[in-house]
């Protein structure tokens, strides 16, 4: 395989806190070499003045319709909207058409990836068999089938005892369990955060307490079972407590949050716009604050982009009816970056939550520019600033919560194991 | 927007809400509806301010008053009238809120009176079209008419809006009716007291402009005006409620609650009543303190303001 050398690049690497403007060297689909380099014959030489090198995006938390529901998404698809926008790879959720509740189906998913997509597609199963029932699923048939963790997605597991034995179990094999963590009770009929905005517009409240009173009972579990427990998504300030202190008693504890809660709040649904109705719902902009001082902290680890598409008709519908979730994939990148410039949290902190953090929960090798990782890789110019138009991303669906919004940072090329997967086309 | 070039008086294309009125638009409103009500009570009653205009009255959700007071305002302005019901419409088909706006749009009317279960279905329906369209209420959100009328009626008693103190009990988290009223009733400097059990007022209504209560004798003392709301029988099979008779006993209005409120206090309830839940029949029926006859007749004459002056603001009205 011919080689690439980048020159002249700001070099971004969380792992390794380097921040350094320098040659990085890509052989047999690895990083081979970072520092003064002189290119041998018969090496592609890339120009990286003004733009950053840094490792290719995991997304931790991607919802395509593969299978059920290709026309809202395939694994193609969504894998050509990941490498547009520097991720290179996408775990996905098993809330399919069948449910990934069975090791044929991961392996489905990870051979129609293979076949089709241009980024590395890993699946998560479920941890309950149709994500709605209390019967575990086979975690070891499936861990060998190549599922990297497990969870119901955007289910919530209601049962008590159902969750301590699913954490119970997973720990058997060290496996890590992934919790959308919501009192479906409280959570009720509830549409958007709970609070004077709601009341206004008329609409079901979800309260924060729906999301703290579920991880105030898994992280009881967690202290039960001793497992490995993510953390989906916090959406609320109220939650952060508890979390910290689960990490200061020794727990294995992590948490994601998405990039939506970061850059958006509750406003975002004036005028009933339901391309901003997500689960767990926007809340106040203290919250979003909150999150952020957060994510500077350490104390949130992983930022995901929640993709979650939806046809039109889903959407287009009176607030009450229309689905909940956001497209992404191509937009995280950016999002933090602009998140950088915004709110001035350091650079290699804000990758580190889409790079070296979940490279470490899951136990990927991706995720860093450290010799001999593989070679994913975006090139990006971090200051570039463009407005994002759904109609514009190349998801198959254009529920865009951040439609129209400002950002910075566009990705120039994304590599997937040296090989270039996305290439911008250069300005006429 | 008016297209007329002179500023029209009454300067929204649509009556979506209170949200968004001014004082200005709100006694325009109910000026052109004083003069309904003596037309309404001659032997003709006929106008033709709407002469040619075809209205839709398009109800996602049953309604009989709100419904055949629309109607009846129409026609009384002689335009044409077609009621269209969700048993009836493709809706239940499975077509879509927007495919059924477009497919009405296409018919031309000029006027859309629309009543949807859902909040904010009426404005997501208001987009799509190119006539005005008025909010017959949508879910927990608003109800412009009602409290337009509630607001007449009291004007037409009182002789005033401001400087009041208006209870409104019951049901608050899921009433349209008492939003709107809370609107209204701030914009014309009235004081709002909301008054119910903590599981029916819902987050923060206080910053709405409201003082909240959960006890009558202390929500209705002062009070000029008593609105009660209706209490669906839904809630009561819910834990938002006990039960009918822990209800009543808390909250329904019997002549010693209303004894709590001022002397002359005047008592007004939007229909259909649940006697014997939240309003007791000697008080409902009362001949000089209740106002929930007046509220009907003058329904009718505030729904003929409304769509002579969205009318008037269309393409073609003439001055």
């Amino acid at each position: 395989m011919s080689a690439i050398i980048f020159q002249n690049v700001r070099v971004l690497d969380p792992a390794n806190n380097l921040d350094a403007v320098t040659n990085l060297r890509v052989a047999d689909g690895v990083i081979a070499e970072i520092g003064a380099l002189t290119a041998h014959d018969n090496e592609q030489i890339i120009d990286g003045k003004g733009c950053a090198l840094i490792p290719g995006l995991i997304d931790m938390q991607v919802w395509t319709g593969e299978p059920g529901f290709e026309h809202k998404e395939t694994l193609a698809s969504a894998s050509l909207a990941a490498a547009r926008g520097g991720v290179t790879t996408m775990i996905v959720m098993p809330n399919t058409q069948p449910v990934i509740d069975d090791a044929a189906l991961v392996d489905f998913i990870s051979r129609r990836a293979r076949d089709t997509a241009v980024t590395r597609v890993i699946p998560m199963a479920a941890i309950t068999k149709g994500c709605n029932s209390d019967q575990l699923t086979e975690f070891a048939l499936l861990r060998e089938a190549g599922a990297i963790a497990f969870t119901n997605g955007d289910h919530s597991i209601m049962n008590a005892l159902t969750m301590r034995h699913a954490m119970s179990y997973a720990s058997n094999f060290d496996a890590l369990v992934v919790h959308h963590a919501m009192d479906e009770n409280l959570f009720s009929v509830g549409v958007m955060n709970e609070g004077e905005l709601s009341t206004r517009l008329g609409l079901s409240g979800i309260p924060a307490a729906a999301e703290t009173v579920m991880i105030d009972r898994d992280l009881r579990l967690v202290a039960l079972t001793g497992a490995r427990y993510h953390l989906a998504q916090v959406s609320s300030e109220m939650s952060l407590p508890a979390i910290a202190e689960a990490r200061r008693n020794g727990h294995r504890v992590s948490c994601g949050v998405s990039a939506n809660h970061l850059l958006l709040n509750e406003n975002d649904v004036e005028n009933y716009r339901s391309f901003a109705k997500l689960n767990p719902p926007l809340r106040g902009e203290s919250d979003r604050l909150a999150l952020v001082n957060a994510l500077s902290l350490g104390l949130i680890d992983v930022v995901v982009s929640a993709h979650n598409p939806q046809d039109a008709d889903a959407k287009r519908q009176p607030f009450n009816q229309a689905a909940f979730g956001s497209i992404g994939v191509e937009t995280l990148l950016t999002s933090l970056i602009s998140l950088h410039h915004a709110e001035g949290i350091d650079l290699l902190t804000v990758l580190r939550t889409v790079t070296q953090r979940p490279a470490e929960i899951l136990g990927l090798e991706t995720g860093t520019l450290s010799i001999g990782a593989p070679a994913d890789i975006t090139l990006v110019d971090l200051g570039a600033p463009w407005v994002i138009s759904a109609d514009d991303l190349a998801s198959k669906s254009k529920n865009a919560a951040l439609d129209d919004r400002r950002v910075q940072g566009r990705v120039e090329a994304c590599f997937v194991a040296g090989k270039p997967v996305f290439t911008r086309a250069a300005k006429a | 927007m008016a297209s007329n070039t002179e500023i029209s008086a009454f300067p929204h294309r649509h009556l979506l809400g209170i949200h968004g009125l001014s004082q200005q638009d709100i006694m325009t409103l109910l000026d052109k509806a004083d003069h309904y009500v003596s037309l309404n009570r001659q032997q003709n009653k006929k106008s033709d301010a709407l002469r040619g205009r075809t209205q839709i009255n398009l109800f996602f959700e049953s309604s009989t008053r709100t419904q055949s007071s629309f109607e009846l305002a129409g026609k009384r302005l002689g335009a044409d009238v077609m009621n269209m019901s969700v048993a009836s419409s493709a809706m239940n088909k499975g077509e879509t809120l927007i495919d059924t706006a477009v497919t009405l749009n296409a018919m031309n009317p000029d006027l859309i009176v629309v009543r949807h279960g859902d909040s904010g279905a009426v404005a997501l329906l208001a987009q799509k079209v190119s006539c005005a369209v008025l909010n017959a209420g949508d879910g927990a959100h608003e109800h412009p008419t009602q409290a337009l009328l509630d607001a007449l009626t009291i004007r037409n008693r009182l002789g005033r809006l401001n400087g009041l103190k208006v209870a409104i009990c019951g049901d608050i988290a899921h009433s349209r009716v008492a939003r709107s009223n809370i609107a209204l009733l701030n914009i014309m400097g009235s004081q709002v007291n909301l008054i119910g059990p903590k599981t029916l007022i819902p987050k923060d209504v206080d910053r709405l402009g409201a003082r909240v209560f959960h006890s009558m004798r202390q929500g209705l003392a002062g009070c000029d005006i008593i609105m009660m709301l209706r209490v669906q029988h839904e809630r009561m099979s819910g834990n938002l409620i006990p039960s009918t008779r822990e209800y009543y006993h808390l909250y329904g209005l019997d002549d010693e609650k209303l004894s709590y409120a001022k002397p002359d206090a005047l008592v007004m309830h939007p229909g259909p009543m649940n006697r014997g839940v939240e309003i007791d029949s000697s008080v409902a029926d009362h001949p000089t303190k209740s106002l929930i006859r007046d509220q009907v007749e003058m329904g009718v004459a505030v729904r003929m303001a409304a769509l002579e002056l969205l009318a008037g603001n269309l393409d073609g009205a003439s001055l």
